[in-house]
């Protein structure tokens, strides 16, 4: 569904990425996992388009579109949960859920957004107050509620869980989890490497932008070096 | 009474030239977060356009047109190659490329078209309409028209299209806006366009009544800067009733004290409001959460 070959990109005169390759199969859950500064973000803003691409070429589902501009993505079945939620602080919670189906007028969208209610109730309950009013967590949520206003067959997701209460953690990885059913292919960037290795089917680990280590999530959770690193056990 | 009439009528007039040039502020501000101070220039570009126009042969309403046209081309040029260059400076900078994009604009016109006094002929004649007990010319029932016109099509494009969303999500966020699948680079293009080409029809219908020349706008950029932040700067309410109480502070304080005072009388009561109000008369106050 998704391949990454020989990703490079830079920041000015620092690259950061220095030639990585993802394959993301379709209907699986793939999380990248790695330590702060490692790359992560980047590369999903490159998979975005909102971050340049110095060399290498990203392909999904069939078609390359290292060079196609980002608002072109979404129509393809691509999203993105940005890291750092942003969300349309002046406008309301419903106004940004609205905004993230802008690509559509059809009566789904009505019925996308009770989904959404249902997956995040809180977001119900604040559905008419301006979204830059939200609790950090609440404006996680939206973020990622937004995102999948817009359809994605494919959900690329910062860290959803950074900032949550560790019951609100649950709950997201179950969001997660539920994607799968929905047919939605998922690419996690995690800070919580355990979190995100027990809902992903495959899992790559990255190291100041290359990739260090792959393979099958429940093979990486039982790695020792892994378990050392960046589980902590 | 007759004279309180005259110098409402007036002051509206006024007034909705300077709603004009708020409702061209606002539209930048509202897609970019940019204070342009070059819309001054847009409503001297519009009036001197026509004026030349006129004179090379087309008639009027197609030499208006014309001008129009141009403008709104300057307008997307000056995003390109200004402000969509710089986009990553801080609103400030970008402010400031706005001052000196003004100087320049004035500087080609008047190199080109000198530094005369021009004058455009009215639309209708010059044949006062009895009013109230009091006058009022053809041409300013044509300006008065024209701000309301503009402000009403700007506010169902910002409240009811999903383009005028667009915009206003645009300005809150610009990655966000891309990610959701919207074209920002258009939706500058396109509020430049609007907004020029709304300056310069504030410029086509008031150089009857005020004349035009290569100096005209940086006043008239100040004073719709002025009617924007009474009215709340990227609310087109705002910039309306904002627009229309500068130009009757004006008028009354002209015609009761004296036109010298017109200016100061009319910014000290802007400066008072606003220590009281900061975000202006109908301004939301933004919530950024950090
Ligand atoms: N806007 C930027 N300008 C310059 N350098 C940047 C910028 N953003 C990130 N970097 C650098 O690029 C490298 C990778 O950053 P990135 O945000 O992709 O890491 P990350 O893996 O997402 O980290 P974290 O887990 O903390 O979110 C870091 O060294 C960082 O300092
Ligand atoms: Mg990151």
């Amino acid at each position: 569904m998704l391949s990454i070959e020989g990703l490079r990109s830079r920041y000015g005169r620092i690259e950061v990425l220095h030639g990585l390759d993802v394959t993301v199969n379709s209907g699986e859950i793939v999380t990248v996992v790695g330590a702060n500064g490692a790359g992560k973000t980047t590369l999903l803003k490159c998979i975005a388009g909102v971050q340049p691409v110095s060399a290498g070429q990203i392909t999904f589902r069939g078609e390359e579109i290292t060079l196609v501009p980002a608002f072109k993505r979404l129509s393809r079945g691509l999203a993105l949960s940005p890291e750092g939620r942003q969300i349309f602080t002046n406008l309301t919670v419903e106004e940004n859920l609205r905004l993230g189906a802008f690509l559509f007028a059809d009566e789904r969208v009505e019925r996308d957004m009770e989904d959404a209610f249902v997956m995040f109730p809180v977001l119900k309950q604040k559905r008419n107050l301006v979204a830059g009013g939200l609790s950090g967590g609440q404006q996680q949520m939206l973020a990622i509620a937004r995102a999948l206003m817009g359809r994605p067959t494919c959900l690329l997701l910062d860290e959803p869980s950074m900032g949550l209460a560790p019951i609100l953690v649950a709950q997201i990885f179950d969001v997660v989890k539920s994607l799968k059913s929905l047919h939605v292919t998922v690419l996690l960037v995690e800070q919580n490497a355990f979190g995100a290795l027990e809902v992903a089917d495959r899992g790559y680990v990255m190291e100041t932008g290359r990739i260090a280590m792959e393979g099958e999530a429940k093979a990486l959770i039982e790695d020792p070096r892994i378990r050392e690193t960046y589980l902590g056990i | 009474m007759a004279d309180f009439m005259q110098f409402a009528l007036s002051g509206v007039t006024v007034g909705a030239v300077y709603a004009l040039i708020a409702l061209g502020f606002t539209i930048i501000y509202n897609a970019s977060d940019v204070v342009n101070f070059a819309q001054g220039e847009f409503v001297m570009l519009g009036g001197m356009g026509t004026v030349f126009a006129h004179q090379a042969g087309l008639p009027l309403p197609l030499a208006a047109l014309l001008a129009i046209a141009l403008t709104a081309m300057i307008g997307i040029i000056f995003n390109r190659l200004a402000i969509e260059t710089a986009r990553n400076a801080p609103v400030v900078s970008l402010i400031i490329i706005t001052i000196g994009a003004s100087i320049f604009i004035q500087g080609v016109v008047q190199i080109v078209f000198g530094k005369q006094i021009y004058r455009l002929p009215s639309f209708s004649g010059d044949t006062p309409i009895p009013l109230f007990g009091a006058n009022i010319l053809p041409q300013s029932l044509w300006v008065i028209a024209g701000a309301i016109i503009v402000f009403i099509a700007l506010w169902l494009f910002f409240t009811r299209t999903m383009t005028g969303r667009a915009v206003l999500a645009t300005s809150n966020n610009r990655l966000a806006a891309q990610l959701v699948g919207i074209n920002t680079n258009f939706m500058m293009t396109l509020s430049f366009g609007v907004s020029a080409a709304i300056g310069a029809l504030a410029g086509v219908l008031v150089s009857p009544i005020t004349l035009t020349s290569y100096q005209v706008g940086v006043p008239l950029a100040l004073k719709g800067f002025a009617a924007a932040m009474l009215g709340g700067m990227g609310n087109p309410k705002g910039a309306l009733v904002g627009g229309i109480l500068l130009g009757l502070l004006e008028s009354f304080t002209a015609g009761y004290l004296s036109s010298h005072y017109k200016d100061a009388v009319a910014f000290i009561v802007i400066l008072v409001l606003l220590s009281v109000k900061p975000q202006g008369l109908f301004g939301t106050k933004t919530v950024n959460r950090v």
